[in-house]
């Protein structure tokens, strides 16, 4: 049972990451990603690749996935800063599809359906058993410091500006803010931080394969962050660990349901994290932590 | 050069048929100013609702259509009159995430009567047809006349009649369509049914060519967005011109790419699009 929670709790420590990269772009600037299982893939792929092909140490692997987050990051807004965001939308819903269709088919790389396996843990065989534990206490420490990051930016004037952008980009653009720049720079940003969970996830569980970066991955976090309050990074952390939680207790209530097929087991959960996401869109849009604006300083711009 | 123009010949009737999505994505697009990502599980259930009446009740294939038609017409109405239609008021990023939520849902009531299992439509085997060196289908040839058809149709209910009009009056200045008379509900509610019907319809005649299961609409979603957005999101000729080109890019593109890239290559289009030309072939100026 304890080493099932410390399991879950790295899992709930890479949406938690996922969930503060949605944070930042959809409750600070009120941009859209719903591709993030792309982006998760992309560093996933990054890091595992060079450390098992390459052989290159772990901590080089997560910062190649950063940089290539930022790469996909800054091509995906390349095309479309300029536009509505509902044309960014769509356009990172279809990056992660071509991402995944890369991933399937060009084996050469990435070996495919079979996916990658061995990738290399942290200390890994000196720790042994003690691997999973360690291996939460860093995500922790990860999540703590990136978390930590975010909410500089949040109550930074950097955040303020971003969020201004988000009530209205013409204000924002009038008051001599360069609307375009923070947009940009605040999806890439967002792109390497899931770029990262991607990398971590890779060296938790050793193995990865285009198919562990389904869409649905993206609806959870947005689920998440709705949860638990956008516009603010602690409710993104608080959202993906109730995530967590609804999805595995899930798992355990419907196996009670009598002469139910595991197919019809997974289209249940599926209707249900659907309908989830609906009610809190519904009824609680500002989550379980809303947004707290604070005013702005003194004597400081 | 012959493999070159057997794959535009073959591009330009799978551009005919995709063109019925894409147009009903674009149509309500127009009217409701938000992208209903819903349009592949809603094609999806067109698909089987096509399946059940053709296999279960042994309708016609063409008759199956206006079962199609009628079934995502209204599964697409219900979705957005219960869940969507709220949205929309908190903004276009709303609506859109909310509408992915109500696809998860639709898929998997799909996935929960039906499984995963391919199916297949019940139709009369038939041999290609040869004109000199080129072949088609008649299945596909069929479909291509189906989808011109109701072209053919819609492009009449919007010229000629007072419902079609309205739309028109609606998508092109929402504020002033009001204050003429014309009841915003009642044409989102149409806007929505008929583009809805359209997706189920177009859902089914990709179908017809392969087999179906629940994420077929989800194969073909890629490529309604990126003639949708390459036509210029919105615009009903767009549309159609987009499918088109869609559907030769896609061919052409497959004689030198894995098939499987087929959706990727829709993608590089629509990415092309927006850097180049955001608004779209035939776009708005203010998109």
């Amino acid at each position: 049972m304890l080493s099932y929670l410390v399991f879950m709790g790295t899992i709930g420590g890479i949406y938690a990451l996922l969930a503060l990269s949605l944070n930042l772009i959809w409750g600070s600037v009120g941009m859209v990603n719903l591709g993030l299982a792309g982006f998760f893939a992309v560093g996933a792929y990054a890091s595992a690749i060079l450390t098992t092909a390459g052989k290159a140490p772990i901590p080089l692997g997560l910062l190649l996935a950063l940089v290539v987050g930022v790469a996909a990051g800054l091509l995906a807004t390349f095309s479309t800063k300029r536009l509505r965001d509902d044309y960014l939308a769509i356009v990172t819903l279809g990056f992660a599809e071509v991402v995944r269709l890369v991933a399937q088919n060009e084996i050469w790389l990435t070996r495919g359906a079979d996916g990658i396996s061995g990738i290399p843990g942290p200390f890994k065989s000196d720790l042994g058993p003690n691997f999973n534990a360690f291996f939460l206490a860093l995500m922790a420490l990860i999540v703590g410091v990136v978390y930590w990051l975010l909410r500089r930016i949040d109550r930074s004037p950097y955040g303020r500006a971003l969020r201004a952008i988000r009530e209205d980009a013409q204000v924002a653009a009038v008051a001599g803010k360069n609307v375009m720049r923070f947009k940009t720079e605040a999806f890439a940003v967002s792109a390497a931080i899931a770029g990262l969970a991607g990398a971590l996830y890779g060296h938790f569980t050793s193995y990865i394969a285009p198919d562990l970066f389904q869409p649905l991955i993206t609806v959870y976090i947005f689920l998440a962050v709705t949860a638990g309050g956008t516009g603010r990074p602690s409710g993104g952390l608080v959202g993906a660990f109730l995530v967590v939680f609804f999805l595995e207790s899930m798992r355990f209530a419907v196996e009670v349901l009598p002469d139910v097929s595991p197919l019809r087991l997974a289209a249940l959960r599926e209707i249900l994290i659907g309908l989830a996401l609906l009610l809190v869109l519904r009824l609680r849009p500002q989550g379980l932590l809303p947004e707290t604006i604070r005013p702005a300083p003194r004597g400081q711009t | 050069m012959e493999a070159l123009l057997q794959a535009i010949l073959n591009g330009l009737i799978a551009g005919t048929i995709l063109a019925i999505p894409v147009i009903g994505f674009s149509a309500m697009y127009a009217v409701l100013r938000f992208p209903n990502f819903a349009v592949a599980a809603v094609a999806t259930v067109g698909a089987f609702a096509g399946y059940v009446a053709n296999v279960s009740y042994k309708v016609p294939a063409t008759y199956s259509l206006v079962i199609a038609f009628l079934v995502a017409g209204a599964v697409g109405l219900a979705a957005d009159l219960i869940a969507l239609k709220r949205f929309r008021a908190q903004g276009a990023l709303v609506a859109a995430i909310a509408s992915i939520a109500v696809n998860l849902v639709i898929e998997n009531v799909v996935r929960w009567y039906f499984g995963n299992d391919l199916r297949g439509y019940d139709l009369p085997i038939a041999r290609d047809l040869r004109f000199g060196a080129y072949r088609v289908g008649p299945q596909q040839l069929e479909s291509m006349a189906l989808a011109l058809l109701i072209m053919i149709a819609l492009f009449l209910l919007l010229a000629f009649t007072r419902t079609g009009k309205s739309m028109r009056a609606a998508a092109d200045n929402p504020d002033l369509a009001r204050l003429k008379g014309i009841d915003p509900d009642r044409i989102a509610m149409i806007a929505t049914f008929i583009g809805m019907g359209l997706v189920g319809t177009g859902g089914m005649l990709l179908g017809l060519d392969t087999s179906i299961d629940p994420l077929t609409g989800f194969r073909v979603v890629l490529s309604i967005f990126a003639a949708a957005v390459l036509g210029g999101m919105g615009s009903i000729p767009g549309a159609v011109l987009g499918a088109f080109m869609i559907g030769i890019a896609e061919e052409v593109a497959a004689m030198a790419l894995s098939p499987t890239y087929k959706t990727a290559v829709g993608f590089a289009a629509l990415f092309l699009m927006l850097t180049l030309r955001p608004r779209g072939l035939l776009g708005d100026k203010d998109a």
